[in-house]
């Protein structure tokens, strides 16, 4: 144990070059998202998350269950969208947990004591949700075409489905991290990250809403989470459109907006708590 | 005068709600000195510790730390300081390796010098071994060490240590005294706090004593130890009464039901005072000489103001 490794001299002399408050912050995401995206690797739920969940509910879709929901087009090209939207939930629950934890165990009041942009830590979380509910849609799409998925859409319509899903994705990973915020403690974090889960079964995901009774349907039909599964099946296959496409930009876009700025506000009561 | 301090804080006060935390708190630490915070659960140490650090704003009264205001200046203060709290603050999930230089880029280090920089701590903190293993599988003292190695990694002239020592058994103690007494000899100050007055005695220059909000007491832990005698004794009588008649001919003591706890200034005093007790004709049933502890310099200062003298 030699001292001299502590001199400030030492630490100066490696230290980069100023840069501006721009690029530090920048940095500072980047590392936090690589640090996030880390856990993925470590951690045996995320990583079921990730990858298992979205081929076992295919698989469970398609060959279960799937020969007795009737739908227009085949099941399987009408299920992928919605599996993509139900995995996106499941990616999250360890989001909410993620932040839960940051906030219980001192790290965040450690990042707040040095100097760091604190926020990063939020946007380095939804940015590593956002990339695993890439990860587990480029699954499902591979998975699906194994066991006949066929879709017929052009370069736009697929540039159009990665919009979307990214907006979608990033709005709904603000909303985990609200949940992740307001939790007491991990274990009411895993608690509030189930709404996530269970949020796209009263959906048209998994099924259409003609079947439904007239009022449950049409309030499904609306919601936010049947507006992004329909807007991507239609982009994605032969299903039509209808305004499925603008109810889901408008919907989502609304949710990013309410949740972004939520969360900072309960970011600085809880981090100043 | 500000140049002469490292760590200034005057008339610092905080309240949640009706609580009042912090009412008044004046502390100094001159450069290169460790100031030991010495007080018991809630007594307000961890709000002085997190106010100086800028985590938390007053509500009235100022500080410095190296010489810039932890309010107006907050962003200026982070440069200066390293902080060890009492929660195991480094990310389990990530190896102590990972930690170490994931820090060091938030310290915005180049890679290769938070790669370097990290090398060099875990070297130093013993941690070599162990850098692959993610700290979440870290012993609590392997976890101390890693946490203290995060906050120096800029080799701040200021550190905070908040109970760097709860709950880590004796020879991790040891090997975190150690880590502190080098770091003392490299003219880093250090702001220090502890439940144990033994730990303040051993490392601190000066300690100032807080209970309820306030200092109730500071000074060297020469003058602390003084103040409450070197030696304890404690007495166990048949009965309360023959304890309170007991407390009549020495000073200074406590009385708790039959026990009545003596100071003592040095053995000599300790054989006079046993002496004393038992010329008069009380009968102790039960006799222990010891160490005088943080609980007796609290029961000893605030037992001043009802009626009990020095």
């Amino acid at each position: 144990m030699s001292t001299n490794v502590l001199t400030p001299e030492r630490v100066r002399a490696v230290a980069v070059a100023p840069r501006s408050a721009l690029a530090l912050a920048w940095s500072d995401c980047l590392v936090l998202t690589g640090r996030s995206l880390r856990h993925l690797t470590r951690n045996m739920d995320q990583l079921i998350q990730t990858f298992s969940l979205p081929i076992i509910l295919l698989l469970m879709f398609r060959y279960l269950l799937g020969g007795a929901i009737k739908t227009d087009q085949t099941y399987i090209n009408y299920v992928i969208s919605g599996l993509i939207v139900i995995s996106a939930g499941f990616n999250l629950t360890s989001t909410v947990i993620g932040v839960t934890n940051d906030m219980r165990n001192g790290i965040v009041e450690r990042f707040r004591s040095m100097p760091v942009l604190p926020p990063s830590v939020l946007v380095a979380h939804v940015a590593a949700a956002v990339l695993r509910t890439f990860v587990s849609a480029t699954v499902l799409i591979v998975a699906g075409f194994l066991v006949g998925f066929r879709p017929d859409a052009g370069p736009l319509e697929w540039l159009a489905v990665i919009g979307l899903l990214a907006l979608f994705a990033t709005a709904l990973c603000w909303v985990a991290v609200i949940l992740g915020l307001l939790a007491k403690s991990v274990e009411g974090g895993s608690g509030y990250g189930l709404i996530l889960v269970f949020l796209p079964y009263l959906s048209s995901a998994l099924v259409p809403t003609e079947t439904m009774p007239k009022v449950l349907g049409t309030i499904v039909r609306y919601q936010p989470v049947s507006a992004i599964a329909d807007a991507v099946r239609s982009l994605l296959t032969e299903a039509p459109a209808g305004n499925s496409i603008w109810l889901a930009l408008v919907w989502w876009a609304a949710i990013l907006l309410l949740a972004v700025p939520t969360a900072a506000r309960l970011f600085r009561r809880r981090a100043l708590g | 005068m500000s140049s002469e301090y490292a760590i200034e804080a005057r008339g610092l006060a905080k309240s949640y709600g009706d609580v009042h935390a912090l009412r008044g708190v004046d502390l100094y630490a001159e450069r290169g000195s460790m100031l030991a915070l010495l007080g018991p659960n809630g007594a307000g140490k961890t709000t002085v510790i997190r106010i100086l650090t800028t985590l938390l704003i007053p509500d009235g009264g100022t500080a410095t730390v190296g010489g810039h205001d932890v309010v107006r200046a907050a962003a200026r203060v982070r440069e200066v300081i390293g902080l060890t709290g009492q929660e195991m603050s480094v990310d389990g999930l990530l190896t102590g390796r990972e930690n170490l230089v994931m820090m060091g880029r938030l310290f915005h280090l180049g890679k290769a010098a938070a790669r370097q920089r990290a090398d060099d701590l875990l070297e130093q903190f013993d941690l070599t071994e162990a850098a692959g293993r993610q700290a979440r599988w870290y012993s609590g003292g392997m976890r101390r060490r890693l946490d203290l190695a995060v906050s120096l990694i800029t080799a701040p002239p200021v550190i905070f240590l908040d109970e760097p020592t709860t709950g880590l058994d004796p020879r991790s103690r040891q090997g975190m005294w150690e880590v502190i007494r080098k770091l003392m000899a490299d003219g880093t100050t250090i702001l220090l706090t502890t439940q144990y007055l033994e730990e303040a005695d051993i490392l601190a220059d000066r300690v100032a004593l807080i209970d309820g909000g306030g200092v109730v007491a500071e000074g060297t832990p020469g003058d602390l130890k003084r103040r409450i005698g070197s030696e304890r004794i404690e007495f166990q009588f048949a009965t309360d009464d023959v304890a309170e008649k007991a407390q009549l001919l020495v000073g200074g003591a406590v009385l708790h039901g039959n026990g009545l706890s003596v100071p003592a200034a040095d053995p000599a005093e300790v054989r006079h005072l046993i002496n004393r007790v038992a010329d008069a004709g009380f009968d102790a049933t039960g006799l222990e000489i010891r160490r005088p502890t943080l609980d007796d310099v609290f029961l000893t200062m605030t037992g001043q103001t009802e009626g009990a003298t020095l």
